[in-house]
């Protein structure tokens, strides 16, 4: 028999090589643990991501605007299906990977935990939480399991429209009236910090990172991940007339980059924690909809089996 | 596997890109039966008119090689170079060969 350590050799062999794993192949637990963790915590974060659009759905200030809100939704609900099925493929079943989520095993990512008050808070949410998801999303299309990396294929084709499509409902409204001008600044206001929070903590202390690179489930790391989105935000907001939050938000000349201010992490750990402004209501509305669909559940199997009965029969 | 018996069980889905094309396998999902599953692959892969077809599998029926197996099955055809068109050394001048 080969021993264990040959085949984590091998293992890491494949991943220098830059060969995708796949389901059958031989891994370790703990790069199978590393990813059942990471793939679904962003399935959960797809499905109760559509809790805070879903508040503006019926008040979309027009017909155009609610057609795109509904299919913005309806692909975070395919992506959270597509990211469930990679996430089974590594022996976990669906029901149970739902069960954490409903349980508060499971996380899902802190920015949905944020109220959408206003409907500039939309535009928001497409332009920095879809734009700060792209970053991560994109980087992931390299990642080392094959059926990760092809889900996250699929998401990046169709999230770009999601990004648009909020940086044009800000962009509308920072040329309006007074009034929806300060409705998109405070928008901005209120999301940009949780949004950079969104990358995770920082290089020194995030607890799966070192892990994550050496076996190419992540490829560049939060810090890394943070800086490109804040360089290209910056300019997205000048365009629209828009001042960033942070008084010490500076371009560097030698790194080539922006110098920003200090980033939160009590509020970060705070909401993580399950202290948020809405973490109480997420859980709620996702309990409610899973218990309520039970009887449909179990209506389609009942259904189902009728069927397949009289077929036998016939 | 779950025994829960009202869970529905794991379908992957085919698409038809085009006409004329092959089926290619875009993902999975559950459904309580094949024509739910087609329903669903309908809604979740082919939003953006990536399909003209579907086909779907209960997963369950799939039968795959093991990558174990990868040396024996597929190593036979790395010395039969012979069975490429560039491996012929064609004489100079000949046309449409």
């Amino acid at each position: 028999m080969t021993e264990v350590k040959d085949l984590e050799a091998l293992f890491q062999a494949k991943i220098d090589a830059e060969q995708k794993i796949e389901p059958k192949d031989w891994m370790p637990e703990k790069y199978r643990k590393n990813l059942v963790r990471q793939v679904s915590q962003h399935a959960h974060s797809e499905v109760v991501g559509m809790l805070p659009e879903g508040n503006w759905i019926t008040r979309a200030p027009n017909l155009r605007r609610k057609a795109i809100l509904l299919a913005k939704v309806q692909d975070e609900a395919g992506h959270g299906l597509y990211l469930y099925s990679a996430c089974e493929t590594l022996g976990v079943t669906r029901e149970s990977t739902i069960d954490d989520l409903l349980s508060g095993k499971a996380k899902y990512s802190s920015i949905f935990n944020y109220p959408t008050l206003t409907w500039a808070d939309i535009g928001a949410i497409g332009w920095l939480v879809d734009g700060a998801a792209i970053m991560n999303q994109v980087m992931l299309t390299r990642t080392s399991y094959g059926p990760y990396a092809r889900a996250m294929v699929r998401i990046c084709k169709e999230e770009s429209f999601h990004q648009r499509q909020g940086y044009e409902i800000i962009a509308v409204l920072s040329k309006g009236t007074p009034e929806q001008k300060d409705m998109a600044q405070d928008a901005l206001n209120r999301w940009w910090w949780p949004s950079l929070m969104m990358f995770g903590p920082h290089d020194g202390e995030s607890a799966h990172t070192a892990e994550s690179m050496k076996w190419k489930i992540k490829r560049e790391s939060n810090d890394e991940l943070r800086q490109k989105f804040i360089d290209r935000t910056v300019q997205q907001a000048e365009v629209i007339g828009l001042k960033v939050p942070d008084p010490d938000l500076k371009w560097n000349e030698e790194r080539g980059h922006y110098d920003h201010g200090e980033i939160d992490w009590k509020e970060f750990w705070n909401v993580v924690e399950g202290n948020g402004p809405c973490n109480h209501e997420r859980m709620k509305a996702r309990i409610a909809a899973h218990e309520n669909g039970r009887w449909v559940r179990e209506a389609a199997v009942a259904y189902a089996s009728k069927k397949a009965r009289k077929k036998q029969a016939a | 596997m779950s025994d829960n018996p009202n869970n529905w069980p794991l379908w992957e889905v085919f698409i038809q890109s085009k006409r004329g094309l092959e089926h290619k396998h875009v993902g999975s999902l559950h459904a309580a039966d094949a024509e739910m599953a087609i329903e669903n692959a309908r809604d979740v892969y082919t939003r953006r008119q990536e399909g003209n077809s579907i086909w779907v599998v209960e997963a369950e029926h799939i039968h795959a090689s093991r990558p174990e197996d990868a040396e024996s099955l597929f190593d036979p055809a790395d010395d039969k170079v012979y069975r490429h068109p560039t491996f012929y050394t064609m004489p100079e001048g000949a046309k449409y060969i």
